[in-house]
């Protein structure tokens, strides 16, 4: 009755050697196309490298003021965009300006590429009901995976740094652009769809006329889910070198810094929070635009 | 551009998934209720047979379910048929390829929609340039003809608003000059005015009939209306159960129903402002009347004549004044009425017609 207390698993040793076999092939791949890989995402690199300088480079007080103009441009509201005015200048004056603004520089880059892959995918979705099945458990996978797992590939093809980072970050944030997206566009109106063929519309003419204008909302909701969803990974992926809020963090966990963890932690907080009432107001003032159709 | 003809014929629609198959089934007479109760498919269309003449007002009316919406959405293709032709100006539309049937629609039809169907983020103007802007029309041009259309179904003032700042009555007439503004020669409303109120339905009709005096369209329009469609129609095809049961004027509805189902429709209808004086007058000349109507007005407007004039009788003349018989002021009442003696028996009849009202002095 063994069998019946314990599960009878395989032999221990054989375990051992498909892990083994499994890893070593890995190793194998990364070995051969670990440079071909890298030079594929060179590109990247000097976009990351081109976001941070801009974002630092840049006088302080024009940062501060461009954030608070946005700010006040999308929620027409003085209370948010006093608001990000203090948050950006607290952050500033408690020593924090350059790793905030790499921090910010990362989100703009992993947001950006996270709309220029999901967007395309979440249209053909809509359109495509056997992509859409077969994606859906894929964007499953990639936000219910435990981060530290995807990271160890990515690690050991790319090694540690800024483009690893920004990979980790857009699999952990990309899924929410792509679903709503796709939602978005089959919740437009069938009988507005219907008059865009009567009127003979091309498919293009279609998606840009109709389709995407009237879905904005819903992918703005997804943009805005995207945006929280990359800070969240902030901490984590500076473990593997991107630099920012989430080192000192890192460094406070390790050396038991209560102080310096809680100013980072707190700031990463405050540019969540600008991020998040920028973003949804945006999309609600889209929505406003519309009105109330039924 | 003025109208174009439309002629289907022996259309099929049959929905399901194996409609090829059960198609000539359906061909060879199989009904309806066999065919959803033996295959569990629906025959929505069945030898549908109809000739619109260019520039005339075709309505199709029927129950819902009756397969009106249907049939109109195989004139620009937004349907398939399952067998059958449908011609518009001797083009076979069922055999358009996609962009010869995306040109078609773009040049030839234009749709109007029950529900409206604009566009929610565009204001009125960028709704009714839409036609255009797909077409590739200058900017400037688009512009131009949507202002003129927009001043025309009553709406100047309102090109920067949003569809939802307007009322249902004026979100239709964006939708109405959204389809005028391309200029095509067929316009196929789909129950186009059924969603407003009462009033602005009645107010909306005139707009679409004074509009049509001018430019002359092939109008096909859905209704379940019967009111709707004998004021629009030039013609009136009553659908039932995906079969055209009879195609005819109003006239011709309402005095030779074909059947049960048509009486059961035209029962209540008002008679008076339906016939017109041609179905009524008899041969010969009026004993004693200096007063003349030409053949086309409506009973209505004849009897309120009549009785502005104190006539009991009136000569019956053609529109360019030649005498084609006389009619009896009792001859028209009872037209109007007929429907209504006998099941009003023992009361005054004016009282429960409606087509008096308001003449109350009136006396036979």
């Amino acid at each position: 009755m063994e069998w019946w207390k314990s599960f009878p698993a395989m032999d221990d040793l054989r375990l051992t050697e498909i892990k083994k076999a499994i890893d070593s092939g890995f190793l194998q791949f990364t070995r051969t196309y670990g440079v071909v890989i890298e030079d594929f995402f060179a590109p990247l690199k000097s976009f990351l490298i081109w976001s941070e300088k801009l974002a630092i480079t840049t006088p302080w007080p024009i940062v501060v003021l461009v954030f608070s103009a946005i700010a006040y441009a999308s929620t027409r509201s003085w209370r948010i965009a006093l608001g990000t005015t203090v948050g950006f200048c607290l952050i500033g004056y408690l020593g924090m300006w350059e790793d905030a603004m790499k921090t910010v520089s990362m989100i703009f880059a992993s947001t950006l590429v996270s709309i220029a892959l999901g967007l395309p995918v979440g249209i053909l979705m809509s359109r495509y009901k056997w992509l859409r099945v077969s994606v859906t458990p894929v964007l499953d996978v990639m936000q219910t995976m435990p981060t530290f797992v995807y990271l160890i590939p990515v690690v050991m093809l790319l090694g540690i740094g800024k483009v690893p980072g920004l990979i980790a970050v857009v699999i952990y944030a990309l899924p929410p652009v792509i679903r709503l997206t796709d939602l978005g566009i089959r919740l437009v109106d069938a009988e507005v769809l219907e008059a865009a063929d009567a009127f003979g519309s091309s498919p293009w003419q279609k998606l840009v006329k109709v389709q995407l204008p009237l879905a904005l909302p819903t992918i703005m909701a997804g943009i805005n889910q995207t945006i929280m969803m990359a800070l969240a990974m902030v901490v984590v992926a500076s473990m593997i070198g991107v630099q920012g809020l989430g080192q000192p963090v890192l460094k406070a966990i390790a050396n038991q810094y209560f102080t310096l963890g809680l100013f980072n932690g707190l700031a990463i907080v405050a540019i969540a929070i600008i991020f998040d009432r920028i973003s949804q107001a945006f999309g609600r003032r889209l929505q406003n635009v519309r009105g109330h159709e039924q | 551009m003025s109208g174009l003809a439309i002629e289907i014929r022996h259309l099929y629609k049959l929905f399901g998934g194996k409609a090829g198959n059960l198609i000539a089934l359906a061909e060879s007479g199989l009904g309806r209720a066999e065919m959803l109760s033996a295959h569990n498919h629906v025959l929505a269309l069945s030898d549908i047979n109809l000739h619109i003449e260019s520039g005339r007002i075709q309505v199709i009316m029927g129950l819902s379910g009756s397969g009106k919406s249907t049939l109109i959405r195989h004139i620009n293709r937004l349907i398939d048929p399952t067998s059958g032709n449908v011609l518009v100006g001797g083009t076979d539309v069922t055999r358009l390829s996609v962009k010869e049937l995306r040109q078609f629609r773009r040049e030839a039809t234009a749709m109007v929609f029950q529900k409206f169907a604009l566009l929610p983020h565009r204001t009125v103007l960028d709704n009714v340039v839409y036609g255009l802007e797909i077409k590739g029309v200058a900017r400037a041009e688009q512009e131009r003809h949507a202002r003129k259309w927009i001043d025309r179904v009553g709406l100047g003032g309102y090109e920067r608003r949003l569809p939802s700042q307007l009322s249902g009555g004026m979100q239709q007439r964006v939708g109405l000059a959204r389809a005028l503004c391309n200029d095509a020669p067929i316009l196929l409303m789909d129950e186009a005015f059924s969603a407003l109120d009462p009033l602005i339905r009645v107010d909306m009709q005139s707009v679409l009939l004074d509009l049509q005096k001018e430019i002359r369209k092939t109008i096909v329009f859905i209704t379940h209306d019967l009111d709707e469609a004998l004021r629009l129609g030039d013609r009136i095809a009553i659908l039932k159960d995906g079969l055209i049961v009879q195609n005819g004027t109003p006239e011709d509805i309402v005095l030779t129903p074909a059947d049960d189902y048509v009486s059961a429709f035209v029962k209540e209808v008002n008679r008076g402002r339906v016939l017109t004086l041609s179905s009524v007058m008899r041969a010969g000349e009026p004993a004693q009347s200096p007063l003349g109507l030409t053949a086309d007005l409506t009973l209505e407007e004849a009897l309120s004549r009549m009785i502005a004039a104190d006539a009991s009788e009136a000569a019956v003349l053609s529109t360019d004044g030649v005498l084609l018989g006389r009619v009896r002021f009792t001859d028209i009442v009872a037209a109007t009425l007929r429907t209504s003696v006998g099941t009003d028996a023992g009361l005054p009849v004016f009282a429960h017609t409606g087509c008096l009202r308001g003449s109350h002095t009136v006396s036979v």
